[in-house]
Parts: C-alpha cells; sequence; structure tokens
C-alpha cells in the first residue's frame, strides 16, 4: 500500500526552523518505519538524515517521535501505526542538529552523573562474586536500557526543566543502587535527592510507555524514591 | 592545516565495541587513551549478541580448557592456530571472572555463580556430550558486556570521539603514527598522532544481502588497512549463522537450540539426525547451515519467494515459562520482526550472513603483521572480529566471539602499555590530510553521478548468490567480474548531501568503498582456494585438502589493483586434523 511520510526536517546550513516534507512511499503491513525512512533517503532524497545501526531494537541509535509517540523507527510496524499517513519528528526536548538527529550529549551527561559504574573497593575474589539468582533478579529490568532517550524526551516533568536528571539516569542509578555486590548506593541516593532529582518525577508514566524495552521505569524511579527516604528515617 | 584539528595521545583505539573498550580500559588505567568511534559507543554492534561468552568455568559440569581448546580446533577445521586457540581458551575464564568484578550481570545457578548453557559444537570430553560452557545474561550477553565495559571507560576518563569516522591510518616507512578522521556532526578533519594504535572495528556483513549485522559494519577498519598494500588473512571464511529471522537476517540466537529448540523442515522432521546425528541442532554453525541450505535446495524448505524458502525453528515445546526466562528477547524479535508468537508456532529462519572469521592478520601479542614472516607493523594493532590472530580458522564456535574480543583486547591494551614506553610521539607530515581531502571531496563535490544505493544492492545479491553458504567456480567468476565492474562505477558515485552538518550521505558512500574492498578480497581469496573447509564449502571441490590447503590465505591488492595471493602456515600443537564428524 502506498504510505504518506510527514517528516519534520531541518538543515541548520540552509533552513531558519524546522518544517514539515511529505514523500509517498509504498510499504507492506510489516515494514518497519526504518525501513520507509530508507526508502526516502535511498530513492528520493538522500539528504535525510536520521541515526540507526543495528535495525532491531538493541542498539538505541533510532529513537523518534512517530505519530505523537517516543518509539524505534526499527522497532514500530506499519500496521501498528494503522492509519496511511505517519508523522515523525526528531525527539522533543532535544537540540536538533539535523533532521531526526538530536545533540545528546547533556541526556549523556546526566547519564555519567549518577556514577553509572559498579563500585566496589574490596579485594575481588579469585573466582567470580556469587550473587543470589533472587539479588540478581532485583535489578534486571534495569539492565535493559539502551540509552536511546525516549523516556527522558518524553517526559513532561523534563520539558518544562531541563536540568531534571530524567527518567534514564535513574533507570541506570537503579540498576547499581539494587546490585548487591555495589558499594555506592549511599552516593548515588545523595546524588537522586537534589532539586533535580527523583522529586522532580510526576509520576505521569510517559517514560514507562515510551521504553522499547519495556521497563517499568516509573516503578524504579518509586523504588530509588523510597530507598532515599528510608536512608532518612 | 587551518581547518584541520591535531591530536597527540599515547594511544588510539578505533572501534568501540568489545575489542576496543577492553583494549581502552586496560590503556587509560595509565596513558592518555583516545576511542574513535563512528556510533556512540553503547550502539556498538558488540551489545546485539545473544547467547553467551564460552569459558571453562565448570559451574556445572566436569570442563577445562583442554576440551575448549579441542573444539575450538576442531571447530575451526584445523585451521586455526593452536598456540592462539590455547591462549583463547586458558585465558577465558579469567577473563570472565574480571568481567564479572567490574560489574557485568551474568545470570546465575541456584549456588549463586555464574550460570552456564550449550552452545553449538562445545563439548566434554573432546566430542563426548554437549558442555555447558556458555556464560550468558538472558539472551542479551553481548549489551551487558558492551555497557559494563562503557561504564568502566567512563569511570577511568577514557577520552571519546564518538561519531567520527577513521578515513585513513597514517603509515609511514612502514611505522603506523596515527590515523586520520573525520567528524560526522560538522564535518570537521581531525589529525591523531599516537604512539600506538589499535584497530578494533568489526566485520563486513553488510556485504551480503541476508546479514545479521548492523548497518554500521562496514569493514572500514579492513579497507584502511589494505589501502596501505598490508594483506587480509583468510577472507574466504565467512560464517553463516543458521538461525537468522526469515526476510530481515535477524539473530536468533544459537541459545535457542542451546535451550533444547528443534529444526525442522516442511514435513515436520528433524533434519539434523541425518547430518549430525550426535550433537543434532548444537553441531557447529558451518555444517548447520548447510544442512539447512540442503534442505531448502532440496524441496525440502517452505516457500519464500523472492527472500529465499525457510526452515522453522521450533521451541514451542520449552514452554512460555523456559522461554521468558532464558529467551525473552526472542520472543520479542519473533513478535515484531516475523509477526510469529513463539510460544504457539515456530519461527522461519534462514542462514544468515554473521561474522568474518578472516581479518588484519596479527601475531599473538596482537601486533599488525605484513607478510608470511609475520613481520610486524609497529605501532599498529587489531584485536576482535576486524583481527585474524587466528583463533576461529574457517569456522568459528558460537560464544568464541565474546571471549576473543575480551581475552584479546585486554591482550591489545597490555601490549600497548608495554610497547608505548620504547615509542617516541611521531612527527607527522602536514600534507598528511591531502590524499583523504581529495577522496572525500571528490565524492561530495561531483555534480550528477550514480547513485550509490543501486551499488550497494547489487554488491549484496552477488555476494549472497555466489559468495554465500555453497559456492563453486562459476559463481565465484560471476561475482569477481560483478565487483570489478561496481569498483569502477565507484568512482562515478555521488551523492545528494553536499553539506557538512551529520552527513550520512557522505558517510555512506565512504562505506560503500570498505565493503568494495572487502568483497574483492574475500572473492579472490574464495577462488583460489580450491577445497571445503569450515565456513568455505566448494560445490566442485567438496573435501578438504589438507594437502595443498592447510594453510593460511594473504591477499593483498597491488598497485595494478588486482589481489595477489600469498600463503602461511597454520601453527598445529597439540591436535592433529582428522575427519571433521560429530
Amino acid at each position: 500500500m502506498s504510505v504518506e511520510l510527514r517528516i519534520l526536517r531541518f538543515d541548520p546550513e540552509h533552513d531558519q526552523k524546522p518544517h514539515e516534507e511529505r514523500y509517498t512511499v509504498e510499504a507492506g503491513p510489516m515494514e518497519r518505519v526504518l525501513d520507509l525512512l530508507h526508502k526516502v533517503k535511498y530513492e528520493q532524497d538522500g539528504t535525510l538524515t536520521f541515526r540507526r545501526s543495528c535495525a532491531h531494537g538493541v542498539c538505541g541509535s533510532d529513537a523518534m517521535l512517530i505519530n505523537g509517540r517516543n518509539r524505534l523507527a526499527c522497532k514500530i510496524r506499519v500496521d501498528q501505526l494503522g492509519g496511511k499517513k505517519i508523522t515523525v519528528a526528531p525527539l522533543p526536548g532535544l537540540p536538533v542538529m539535523k533532521d531526526l538527529v538530536v545533540d545528546m550529549d547533556a541526556f549523556f551527561a546526566k547519564f555519567r552523573s549518577v556514577q553509572p559504574y559498579l563500585q566496589n573497593e574490596g579485594m575481588a575474589p579469585e573466582r567470580e562474586r556469587r550473587q543470589s539468582a533472587g539479588d540478581r533478579a532485583r535489578f534486571d529490568d534495569t539492565t535493559k536500557c539502551i540509552l536511546c532517550a525516549s523516556c527522558t524526551s518524553s517526559c513532561p516533568s523534563f520539558w518544562a526543566q531541563p536540568d531534571y536528571v530524567g527518567p534514564a539516569a535513574i533507570v541506570n542509578a537503579h540498576r547499581f543502587i539494587f546490585d548487591s555486590r555495589d558499594d555506592a548506593a549511599e552516593e548515588r541516593l545523595e546524588i537522586l535527592a537534589d532539586r533535580d532529582g527523583v522529586w522532580r518525577c510526576r509520576t505521569i508514566f510517559n517514560c514507562t510507555d515510551a521504553c522499547p524495552r519495556g521497563i517499568h521505569i516509573t516503578q524504579a524511579i518509586l523504588e530509588v524514591s523510597s530507598a532515599i527516604v528510608g536512608r532518612r528515617a | 592545516m587551518a581547518d584541520v584539528t591535531l591530536h597527540k595521545f599515547d594511544a588510539v583505539v578505533i572501534g568501540s565495541g568489545l575489542a576496543g573498550l577492553r583494549a581502552a580500559l586496560e590503556l587509560s588505567r595509565k596513558y592518555e587513551t583516545a576511542v574513535i568511534t563512528k556510533v556512540f559507543p553503547t550502539r556498538s554492534h558488540s551489545g546485539a549478541a545473544q547467547g553467551g561468552i564460552a569459558a571453562a568455568l565448570a559451574n556445572l559440569d566436569d570442563d577445562c580448557w583442554e576440551y575448549h581448546m579441542f573444539d575450538s580446533v576442531k571447530g575451526s577445521d584445523y585451521l586455526g592456530d593452536q598456540d592462539a586457540i590455547e591462549i583463547l581458551t586458558r585465558e577465558a575464564p579469567d577473563c570472565v571472572y574480571d568481567l564479572e568484578h567490574l560489574g557485568v550481570p551474568f545470570s546465575r545457578t541456584e549456588k549463586g555463580q555464574i550460570a552456564q548453557r550449550m552452545f553449538g559444537g562445545h563439548t566434554l570430553n573432546y566430542g563426548e556430550k554437549a558442555a555447558l560452557r556458555a556464560c550468558y545474561s538472558a539472551d542479551y550477553t553481548g549489551h551487558v558486556l558492551l555497557h559494563t565495559l562503557y561504564e568502566q571507560t567512563i569511570k577511568h576518563n577514557t577520552r571519546f570521539y564518538s561519531e567520527f569516522q577513521a578515513l585513513a591510518l597514517i603509515i609511514e616507512n612502514d611505522v603506523c603514527k596515527g590515523c586520520v578522521a573525520w567528524d560526522i556532526r560538522n564535518g570537521g578533519l581531525h589529525v591523531f598522532h599516537s604512539r600506538v594504535l589499535v584497530m578494533g572495528t568489526g566485520g563486513y556483513g553488510r556485504a551480503f544481502k541476508i546479514t545479521s549485522n548492523a548497518h554500521a559494519n562496514t569493514g572500514d577498519g579492513l579497507g584502511l588497512v589494505m589501502r596501505h598494500g598490508l594483506p587480509l588473512q583468510d577472507m574466504e571464511f565467512v560464517q553463516f549463522h543458521p538461525t537468522g529471522l526469515w526476510k530481515s537476517g535477524i539473530l536468533v540466537t544459537e541459545g535457542a537450540r542451546g535451550e533444547g529448540g528443534y529444526l525442522k523442515n516442511k514435513d515436520g522432521e528433524r533434519f539434523m539426525q541425518r547430518y549430525t546425528p550426535t550433537l543434532m541442532e548444537l553441531a557447529p554453525r558451518d555444517m548447520v547451515s548447510r544442512s539447512m541450505q540442503s534442505e531448502i535446495n532440496e524441496g525440502r524448505g517452505f516457500p519464500g519467494g523472492e527472500f529465499g524458502d525457510y526452515i522453522h525453528l521450533d521451541i514451542t515445546h520449552l514452554g512460555k515459562e523456559k522461554i521468558l526466562e532464558a529467551l525473552p528477547q526472542i520472543h520479542d524479535l519473533a513478535f515484531n520482526f516475523a509477526g510469529v508468537d513463539c510460544f504457539k508456532e515456530p519461527i522461519p529462519i534462514q542462514p544468515t550472513a554473521h561474522y568474518a572469521m578472516g581479518g588484519v592478520p596479527t601475531n599473538l601479542l596482537t601486533q599488525v603483521t605484513r607478510d608470511a614472516a609475520s613481520t610486524v607493523v609497529p605501532g599498529l594493532y587489531a584485536a576482535g572480529e576486524t583481527a585474524c590472530v587466528s583463533v576461529h580458522g574457517a569456522n568459528r564456535l558460537g560464544t568464541n566471539s565474546l571471549v576473543d574480543l575480551l581475552v584479546f583486547g585486554r591482550r591489545a591494551g597490555r601490549q600497548m602499555a608495554l610497547d608505548i614506553r620504547g615509542q617516541d610521539m611521531p612527527v607527522v607530515p602536514e600534507d598528511t590530510m591531502d590524499p583523504v581531502r581529495g577522496e572525500i571531496e571528490a565524492i561530495r563535490g561531483r555534480a550528477k553521478g550514480e547513485r550509490k544505493e543501486a551499488l550497494r544492492t547489487e554488491l549484496a545479491d552477488v555476494m549472497m548468490d555466489d559468495a554465500g553458504v555453497y559456492r563453486d567456480a562459476v559463481g565465484l567468476e560471476r561475482a569477481r567480474t560483478k565487483v570489478a565492474e561496481l569498483r569502477e562505477r565507484y568512482a562515478n558515485v555521488s551523492v545528494d548531501d553536499k553539506g557538512t552538518v551529520f552527513n550520512t550521505d557522505l558517510l555512506e558512500a565512504r562505506e560503500l568503498g570498505y565493503l568494495l574492498d572487502c568483497a574483492q578480497t574475500m572473492v579472490a581469496a574464495c577462488i583460489n582456494r580450491k577445497e571445503s573447509r569450515g565456513a568455505h564449502s566448494r560445490e566442485d571441490y567438496p573435501d578438504r585438502d589438507d594437502v595443498n590447503f592447510l594453510t593460511h590465505s594473504l591477499a593483498t591488492r597491488g598497485a595494478d589493483g588486482a589481489v595477489e595471493l600469498a600463503y602461511k602456515p597454520v601453527t598445529i600443537t597439540k591436535f592433529q586434523p582428522k575427519p571433521r564428524v560429530y
């Protein structure tokens, strides 16, 4: 069938502001939006610019706003989008560099700010550290994050207050705070107890809805908030 | 050089997959280290690895590194260098413990140890029965390894140049002195001076129509090396993974068979019983792919039209609970990309171009070598899929790639840290950039030419059809002629995007050039190897020929543009070649 793509485009070398362009492509129901973007780029207009790499939902390169929701272009299928018109725009709340490519430096800086790496100054054993299957399961959900920014850039609290550390950084803090092998939970909780930390979350659930990995993000944020409260009690 | 930015680093790493990051982590502990990567580090394709990382930890059985070594030698169809395979398998357990200490969230056994599962070709007691050797984290092992190593490089202040594409190595008087790169974000050119430089740039699966590889896997590192007149080793060996999702080629982990999945033809028969009765579906990948292709060629596949016929991977009998616990991502992939509910229905699959066994030749210290005498190129190192050390020989076993990346990535970092001490910071002449700048501007400046997409599609088609699972002289000659034609047409390629900001049109044109380099070399090596060994299966030469071809190929492109082949001996220590039966 014939699908009309309406793509928000911006070329910083020529445009003052973003504008919509329309392209018609032939697409089957099982094709992904990324396939359609490739058709435009390869058959109609090579200047259309977007990031992508693995093309099956694990590298996190091609998050964008599709029919008003943040999704990975390589995962969402034409049949899941219903109609014959599909709108595509860059992730909201992040500076646009060109077309669908956003500047993610500030996003990654927030990720780094929560010390997202295992900290354990104890002597490592000769073999593996033991960890029960239950302790491993405690943070399983938050190990799945692919840093695509779908969550943070869908968060109204982040739109209103760009200094908010955002759901993705909290998810990655959660992954270590609840890892029985890590010793730096206190420091991370201190960082997230800040004015721009977890308290900016208004439990709107946009992040959870947007996550292409199905991570229960709002729940993770609430678990971190509870840990902060518990620590103070 | 007004518009050029100069950098000086003790060590430069090109590529941010597992090999590159592991080397960078080792180097960053002591030296100023830069990582140049065309994608943000966690986007690297190592992250797509699913099933596991091989190491004889013996957490669930009586495994030992000698069994792992034997399996890898036999799996390689005796083309792997046994001194390298011994290092791989002996260092594997320590490497996995090291990863656990760095924070990798492995799945756990009931006792809280690292969980291990079965994988193809991995056995106990020299082939007796399947071994539990693959350490894993559900079915996203590569993802957690990649993220953990990236996290650790943050901790150690590694300097990243993300979304930079390396354009050329700087090699003068046979010494590597750094590289030239291009900032994709703004088009700026950069010269990196280095005392030591390692390539960890992955493979070139995108040269094939059906591939599990990311769009970024375009053989850039191999192209960079061969453009300096250096050889590529064993390029005829490309692994076709048996279980690619039909049409898209997306990987369905071998762990699906490790957990007990079946392969069935259109008659519902578990046909592997006719090919490898002992290991059945858990035979090495080259054999399973060939068996599947034979079933398809003999009319027992499911009809698939223009994307080729397919086979069924059936995991329905494992049950929903087991699938969700051990293979959650597979359920998701089968549903999203094939429209199949794998709790209830079999998954349509076909062989998919997956992994290059060949690559940049190195010695055991990861130093790049330039000839059959293994003369070292000072300052230049390679590790991972880009490199050919050779631990995989003619066919890699599943889960041996992750362990290769980490064992040899770590060895690269350690060796480079030793070698840095004897190397002065090189002085690079000012006109280093000029040839590269000329190449880039020629493509960008060409007002009218051929669209690159046609070339890429024609390349992917011919490589799939004529340099795929089965090969013969007629098909390979057709591929050679086609690739030569495409290389000529490439000189007239133009791009729509003439800008400087995030010009992915230009980036992809550059990548196509590397794919053509890889394809040309691979086809030439295939034509010359008149035998069947591992992943290289010639219908016109169906047998392995140890008299003439128990030898590594070295392919070099001469000044006239033609590929010349030389050969160097295989290192055999513990295990003499035998017929490969499973």
